[in-house]
């Protein structure tokens, strides 16, 4: 299976004491859109905390492999770099860090070298334009007073500065106004377009896919994935709800 | 990440250089009347200047070591050099500075800052000012910046003898006292009324004698209406034996004049810095404090300000780094004279491998001082969970319109902010020294760049190896 970007084998992972994921399978190929959806606590902000390495979330068992290679001991850091890629639910605020110093720092991780300050402010000024931001979030310190839409916002700025292999998006679209969602989505499709990334979107809604065309969709319920299917498993779950949806089967 | 995280002593390879030793002359250790005349002889002081040495050896005798502090027990008097003289006169060209001690200097980085950005440089090594210099467009503009020793006895003599430990006397606490009696080298300054220096100048103290103490005295005068920028930065190689700096500021700021004095202080982690800084400051007139205290065994250090005047104002800010094996008390103390005056301090202290940081405060408000507003805030970091941070807010308020505030915050550094910067690919150890860096910022946004750079450095340097 050359074409898988992420393999996710019999995952198991606990939070403390407590088993969160109880065997999870999940395959994501190159350059395609997966879904994840689930009621509430069933696991689905762990597993993107555990593909990008969260040292809080302690695998116990099975493995989870990027590009032909198992990533599990890796640290945060040297995944970040291998090009895996997480949009938090709720960004961190991180005083004395500007928007503008910490994604240029991130790039130069990433690449090795500086990229020269005329390029950068380019790429940002157009890419924040991109995202409908306003140009005085860049010097801003790091989501220190952002709202909630510009916190996201300024995630997706950092997607498409990094240009990450796999996106994981962890509930990007909640708590955003209809326009914010909106905003977002074109981001999301823009760095499909560009990048031909990967994207493994956590969402409640459909909103956010609007954009984007959905290769799988993923359920999961207690730890595990317990349906997958095509774009309209998305539909049937918002027309039925996850209860009906389990009952029918 | 989860482990915990100890932090060994930081590589301070650049600061630690010793050079060997080689003075024209040192004094035999200890304190007696006989060596202040011998100091005084050997420095050629005005008889008014000997008879003050050895009026504050007296007093200095009488006075008890404060008791309400971090110990300096192991602090032994009898066994610190009171002045070494380096084999050097004056110079205010940076050639004719001895080899090793430009040495020194070019490492620190003094001279290139110089050409930087600086209207005028002082550098001193042990006791005596080694190298002066200042452009001449701001020598054109009347500012006078020379060495103590100079300004004492010649065209200012009478300046200095009128304001010399006026508004920090002898008798005000023990080390008052000591630097009364042994003081030696520093900086005088004066910028003539209405006189705006663009630029500012610097003093860089570097102790390189063992077990040796310095004393520099700085008397700075601002004349009504002008404005000076001045900094100040110290370093110290690291020894066995301990060392002692109880240094001394005055600085005068006269009506409508504006002062900002920034100290990066950065002695090697034996030294025992019981420096006194004081402002007094006229009608209408500013002093900014800016002050970063990384090095140093034991610190005491208070800068205070007197708002005589009315409409005078203060701002003190300030970060505090304490390591293993430091205990630094440092704070702002500010007397509030005039009518309508205002204080604000805003301090950051950072404390990690079992290092102690205290910040005291103490607002004093008195009777006349009607329309006064002051604010006070201060934010402690921990880093482990073997490190202390104090905060010891003290206030005096004797008027009934006083708008008066404090705020104290405790924290340390988060595990999500860390793990959040590393999702993008930082290491662990710049993540956390990029939220250490962050934290300090109220001090390095006020810094010249190169002095704010420098600031980061050192934070880097004192993160380093803090992953266990």
């Amino acid at each position: 299976m050359e074409n898988n970007l992420l393999e996710i084998k019999d995952l198991y992972v606990n939070v403390g004491e407590k088993e969160i994921l109880k065997g999870v399978n999940l395959t994501v190929g190159s350059n395609e859109t997966h879904v994840l959806m689930g009621p509430n606590g069933t696991g689905k902000s762990t597993l993107g905390y555990a593909i990008c390495g969260n040292p809080r979330y302690d695998i116990t068992g099975g493995d989870i492999i990027f590009d032909g290679e198992s990533i599990k001991d890796m640290p945060v850091n040297e995944r970040a770099k291998k090009g895996i890629f997480l949009s938090f639910q709720n960004p961190l605020e991180v005083p004395g860090v500007t928007l503008s110093a910490f994604i240029r720092s991130s790039l130069e991780q990433k690449t090795g070298q500086r990229m020269k300050l005329w390029d950068f402010k380019k790429k940002l000024k157009e890419t924040m334009a991109l995202l409908s931001m306003d140009e005085a979030y860049a010097d801003r310190d790091l989501n220190v007073g952002f709202s909630g839409g510009e916190k996201k916002k300024a995630e997706i700025l950092q997607l498409l500065m990094l240009e990450p292999k796999l996106a994981i998006l962890d509930e990007t679209d909640s708590g955003l106004d209809v326009d914010a969602v909106r905003t977002v989505s074109n981001g999301i499709k823009i760095f499909k377009e560009r990048c031909e990334g990967s994207l493994l979107i956590i969402t409640h809604s459909t909103k956010i896919l609007e954009a984007l065309t959905v290769d799988t969709t993923h359920i999961m319920e207690s730890g595990v994935i317990v349906k997958e299917g095509d774009s309209s498993l998305v539909d049937e779950i918002i027309s039925k709800g996850f209860e009906e949806l389990k009952a029918g089967e | 990440m989860e482990e915990k995280i100890y932090v060994d002593d930081i590589d301070r390879s650049i600061y630690d250089i010793k050079d060997v030793e080689d003075d024209d002359f040192r004094m035999e250790e200890g304190l007696t009347a006989d060596i202040i005349k011998k100091l005084s002889e050997e420095k050629d002081d005005p008889d008014w200047m000997k008879e003050f040495r050895l009026e504050s050896l007296k007093i200095y005798n009488e006075l008890k070591i404060p008791d309400w502090g971090p110990s300096i027990e192991g602090l032994d008097m009898d066994h610190i050099a009171t002045y070494v003289r380096p084999k050097s006169n004056m110079e205010n060209t940076w050639e004719n500075v001895p080899q090793d001690i430009k040495d020194t200097f070019e490492r620190l980085g003094i001279p290139q800052a110089e050409r930087k950005s600086l209207a005028g440089v002082g550098a001193q090594y042990d006791s005596e000012l080694v190298y002066h210099n200042v452009k001449d467009e701001v020598a054109e503009q009347g500012v006078i910046y020379t060495d103590m020793e100079s300004a004492m006895k010649g065209e200012y003599a009478d300046m200095v003898k009128e304001y010399f430990m006026k508004l920090v006397p002898p008798s005000d606490h023990k080390f008052a006292a000591l630097h009364g009696a042994v003081w030696s080298g520093g900086s005088f300054v004066y910028v003539p009324k209405n006189t705006e220096l663009s630029i500012p100048l610097q003093s860089y103290f570097r102790l390189n004698a063992k077990g040796a103490g310095q004393f520099e005295h700085t008397l700075i005068i601002v004349d009504e209406g002008a404005s000076l920028h001045f900094i100040e930065g110290c370093s110290a190689p690291k020894y066995n034996v301990a060392n002692l700096h109880a240094g001394c500021v005055e600085l005068y700021v006269k009506k409508n004049a504006k002062l900002r004095y920034s100290t990066i202080e950065n002695w090697s982690k034996n030294m025992y810095n019981l420096n006194t800084k004081r402002a007094i400051v006229e009608e209408g007139g500013s002093v900014e404090w800016v002050s970063g205290s990384f090095g140093s065994h034991v610190g005491y250090l208070y800068p205070m300000s007197v708002l005589k005047g009315d409409n005078s104002r203060m701002e003190f800010t300030g970060v505090t780094f304490a390591g293993n094996g430091q205990n630094l008390d440092t704070g702002a103390k500010v007397v509030h004279i005039g009518k309508n005056t205002s204080s604000y301090m805003n301090t950051r202290s950072i404390s990690k491998s079992g290092g102690i940081s205290t910040f005291r405060s103490s607002v004093v408000v008195n009777k006349s001082a009607t329309g006064t507003k002051s604010a006070v805030s201060c934010e402690s970091l921990m880093l482990d969970s073997e490190s202390r941070s104090d905060t010891i807010p003290a206030m005096d308020i004797r008027t009934k319109d006083a708008d008066v505030g404090h705020e104290a915050k405790i924290g340390s550094i988060s595990d999500d902010a860390v793990f959040y910067l590393m999702s993008r690919g930082m290491s662990e150890e710049d993540a956390r020294a990029l939220i250490v860096s962050g934290f300090a910022d109220n001090v390095s946004k006020e810094l010249p760049l190169e002095y704010a750079v420098e600031m980061n450095n050192l934070i880097r340097l004192e993160m380093k190896g803090s992953i266990g």
